[in-house]
């Protein structure tokens, strides 16, 4: 990610309160994760310590702090997609992407991650590849979904 | 769109918006609801507007997305006014049979209604369906009828007279007597009286106060916040003009998670268009009363909802939880006194002061009034968004309108409230939905998650379930909640391992005990609730686990492989 | 500030309004355990070893006597069943931890905790955050902070600001209770001289 727009998106943010998380969640948004330059660079112009920085960063699962790859599958292990049997859609995907929750393939294709609650728990178990739900998900229909992206 | 001065130019309005609407005309109304969605509504909802425009039907046939409509088991959901005909499980191929038989011809569709799978008997129109017709939907009835990003449709429905009636019927005083008088309690999990939560904020001293929306809803399970904030924003916004009149404040804000899209830009576009029409800013309807309002975004984790987390958040600091030795109705956010309710709190505040106190009071318990929103998940036939009177049997809410539990299997237990809440027993399953009730057996409403366990769902792993989770959402501040929930999180994966040991029960209730004494706030203490509770109702599950290596619900895999299972099957 | 009296596990003590139990306590020679508490830091209510049982308009409750503020006619018992319970099994949860402490073994001794009650834990630090919060509050340098949530909080040395930073304060010591610090400031300061982006202080 280019300094121009890291410096555009603290300009708009500047002097709000809470901009520092605000911040970090449009370069999120735009870089897909946080590199420490840029890290370093929001302490700076926004004054705030590096160690808070990092404490935020680090605090909230949804920043990324080492890069993502390009297909991001969510599982929802919330309760009710849990008592459906959302360790078993879990199991199905880490068989067939080699990777374990919080990790991403060599490859950069699939990052793997759990969530709490998508909110869709009528449709347990839930999954969501790439912002896009899955509900009652049954493995061999995961297998196919999975075979679609690149 | 003008800006309204007087509440004889919002009555004008009114009047004016219902004019333009032809009383018999035939309109869609597609849930726009996350479940419906998922199942493919947005495929549906195209293939209307093709369908419509292929037969040059665009000014006979109105077509409004709306928010959910509550049943969302068997989404896509449309629904076609003014008969209020329901079809469920919509495909995008029934979109012409729809139109020509139903839109045009006033005929019911058979194949596309509800079927009582018991009975057999048809329910063509959306109040006869058991799970609609057995609710009291005084909150999210709305929502089928209103288009969530048109604050016209919300006036035609009659929004916006209970803020006229409080700023030009009433005093600050009376509008916070009312309240009190209702007795509304709140909806975010404690069941605080509002009204006396209004008053301390309204009394502590400082001229600058807030009021906070919690639209967070952290808890894994609950869903029915987003249903009718995203469907109905008006009511709720409504609301908290409102309290921010009782109270005093001129400053609002809307604390919601950024990861809902569409929730988003309905707040937003709420907040703009009533501050078009003068419902909020400035000298609100010529009354000279001020508010604004902002909306926080934030990612969130669990903790983040804590009231006093939220506010640090808001501060934009680390959303770290702070003892509320000093509440934060006195000192909350910059130390102004802040008055937080949820949602659901804010929604019912219009209904009472249109209402009346009196006529809000008679609905619900003795302790508990009004209705209660729930969202029922987990085994049952009939998931959704549902709401009904407080004090209604729990038996109802899953047989009722929930139609029992699917695949022949036996209901087990209910659980309340995510990981702060707790488990009751099949047989207590005549408890009245009711806040001291519930919180009496050990399982704490919370903000209305309800979760219906089969047969097949071990409670011990549940209770290892929700301290997982725990472990991952709290923030780690203080010792009996981290280390705590660390050790008791050891010690249940250990069990459901088959590698229990005698005494393991009494160390986990030493635990529980001290971190639900000594932890810093709501969550620590809270935390070792689900666990406490399926011990109490569940204890021969426990000890089938350590003493004889068995899992009775056959779902610890461990277990289910070892003789002790094999055995029981 | 008016004067308000409390009464301490029986004795009548004078404190002033704004002033914690913990205060109050300390001022009139009674001893309340703490870790988490440093008298040049805000209070910060992490630890709860300082857990006293209060009483005050017929209500009993079990609060932080570091955060709790006084207040007319508050009674309060810093030692009980329950709140001797409270602490011995804090003091095991931290023992897991740092079984060596020597402040936690005292203690353990007094309260009658077992160090072995519980697996032991990879972790040293027992999260009081004085480093933490003396780097920020007291030197103003905010060269080690925490990172993550939850189970999986931790603190963490900051290489930029701790190579130019700590090699010459190392204030921050003393303060720790276990020997968590030292080692998370060794492991950075490995970090720092085999990366040639950061220059230790002590060899310009």
């Amino acid at each position: 990610m280019d300094n121009d727009s890291i410096d555009q998106i603290i300009d708009k943010q500047r002097g709000k309160p809470g901009s520092l998380i605000q911040v970090l969640m449009e370069i999120q948004d735009k870089n897909q994760w946080l590199p420490r330059e840029a890290l370093e660079k929001v302490s700076e112009k926004l004054e705030v310590p590096l160690s808070r920085v990092l404490r935020i960063a680090t605090f909230y699962k949804t920043f990324k702090l080492i890069p993502e790859g390009r297909h991001k599958i969510h599982i929802c292990t919330g309760t009710a997609c849990h008592v459906r049997g959302a360790q078993r859609v879990l199991d199905t995907v880490q068989d067939l992407t080699g990777i374990k929750p919080g990790e991403t393939d060599p490859d950069l294709k699939f990052s793997l991650e759990t969530v709490n609650c998508l909110g869709c728990c009528t449709l347990g178990p839930v999954l969501e590849i790439d912002g896009k739900t899955f509900g009652k998900a049954a493995p061999a229909e995961i297998a196919d979904e999975l075979k679609k992206y690149e | 769109m003008a800006r309204i001065s007087s509440v004889a130019e919002l009555e004008e309005l009114r009047k004016d918006i219902l004019s333009k609407r032809e009383p018999g005309k035939p309109w869609i109304a597609f849930c726009g609801g996350i479940g419906c969605l998922c199942l493919g509504n947005d495929r549906v909802i195209s293939a209307f507007a093709e369908e419509i425009r292929k037969q040059s039907l665009e000014a006979k046939v109105g077509l409004r997305m709306t928010g959910c409509h509550g049943f969302c088991e068997k989404g896509p959901s449309v629904v076609i006014y003014p008969e209020e005909v329901c079809y469920l499980e919509v495909t995008p191929e029934d979109v012409p049979e729809i139109i020509a038989q139903t839109v045009v011809g006033k005929k019911v569709i058979d194949r596309l209604v509800y079927t009582d799978p018991k009975t057999g008997e048809k329910a063509a129109h959306l109040f006869e369906i058991p799970f609609y017709r057995n609710q009291t939907r005084f909150l999210i009835g709305n929502n089928p009828r209103i288009n969530p990003r048109s604050i016209d449709d919300y006036l035609a429905a009659g929004g916006y007279s209970a803020l006229a009636k409080a700023l030009f019927e009433m005093s600050p005083e009376q509008v916070l007597a009312e309240i009190k008088k209702a007795n509304l309690r709140g909806r975010g999990g404690g069941g605080f009286p509002a009204g006396l939560k209004w008053e301390t904020a309204r009394n502590a001293p400082g001229e600058e106060k807030y009021v906070i929306v919690n639209a967070h809803e952290g808890e894994p399970g609950a869903f029915m916040d987003r249903a009718l904030f995203t469907g109905n924003p008006h009511c709720v916004l409504e609301g908290l003009i409102i309290g921010a009149y009782a109270i005093g404040a001129h400053q609002g804000f809307i604390y919601t998670r950024h990861d809902n899209p569409q929730l988003r830009e309905n707040i937003d576009i709420a907040l703009a268009q009533a501050k078009e029409y003068g419902l909020l800013g400035e000298n609100i309807l010529g009354s000279g009363f001020n508010f604004n309002v902002e909306v926080h975004l934030d990612i969130g984790i669990f903790v983040s909802g804590e009231s006093s987390a939220l506010m640090r958040s808001i501060e934009g600091k680390a959303p770290e939880p702070r003892p509320k030795y000093i509440r934060t109705s006195v000192s909350g956010i910059w130390e102004k006194p802040s008055n937080l309710n949820n949602v659901e709190t804010w929604a019912n505040v219009p209904m009472i002061i249109n209402k009346g106190s009196a006529w809000y009071a008679g609905i619900g318990t003795e302790r508990s009034k009004g209705t209660k929103l729930i969202s029922l998940s987990g085994k049952v036939c009939n998931t959704g968004v549902v709401e009904v009177p407080l004090g209604t049997p729990l038996k109802e809410i899953v047989y009722g309108i929930g139609g029992g539990i699917p695949n022949g299997k036996k209901l087990k237990a209910v659980h309340f409230g995510g990981p702060m809440g707790g488990s009751l027993p099949e047989s207590l399953i005549d408890t009245p939905l009711d806040f001291d009730a519930l919180a009496k057996l050990g399982a704490p409403m919370g903000a209305g998650a309800m979760l219906v366990i089969d047969e097949d769902t071990c409670m011990v792993d549940l209770a290892r379930h929700f301290l997982e989770f725990l472990a991952g959402e709290s923030c780690g501040k203080c010792v009996p909640c981290r280390e705590g929930i660390r050790q008791m999180l050891k010690i249940l994966t250990r069990i459901t391992k088959g590698k229990g040991k005698e005494g393991d029960l009494e160390l986990l209730e030493e635990l529980a005990g001290v971190t639900r004494e000594a932890a810093l706030c709501a969550l620590g203490r809270s935390a070792p609730n689900p666990f406490l509770s399926t011990l109490k109702y569940f204890r021969d599950e426990y000890e089938a686990h350590i003493k004889e290596k068995r899992c009775p619900a056959l779902s610890c895999k461990e277990l289910s492989a070892s003789g002790g299972a094999k055995k029981n099957e | 500030m008016s004067e308000i009296i409390i009464q301490i596990d029986g004795r009548d003590v004078a404190a002033r309004e704004g002033m914690t139990i913990l205060e109050a306590a300390q001022t009139a020679g009674i001893t309340i355990p703490t870790l988490c508490h440093h008298e040049k830091l805000e209070p910060y209510g992490a630890c709860r070893i300082c857990t006293v049982e209060i009483e005050n308009r017929g209500r009993t409750r079990l609060v932080a006597a570091c955060l709790y503020p006084v207040e007319k006619d508050l009674v309060v018992r810093t030692r009980s069943e329950k709140v001797d319970r409270i602490r011995k099994v804090i003091l095991e949860l931290l023992l897991a931890h740092a079984p060596e402490a020597t402040e936690l073994q005292v203690l353990a001794k007094e309260y009658g905790a077992d160090k072995d009650r519980f697996e032991k834990e990879s972790s040293f630090c027992i999260l009081c955050g004085l480093c933490v919060r003396y780097c920020a509050e007291v030197k103003k340098k905010h060269a080690v902070g925490f990172v993550d949530r939850g189970t999986g909080r931790e603190i963490s040395f900051i290489p930029e600001i701790a190579s130019r930073e700590c090699w010459n304060c190392k204030e921050c010591f003393p303060l720790c209770p276990t020997e968590a610090l030292q080692a998370a400031y060794v492991l950075t300061e490995a970090l720092i001289s085999s990366s040639p982006s950061f220059k230790l202080e002590a060899e310009e």
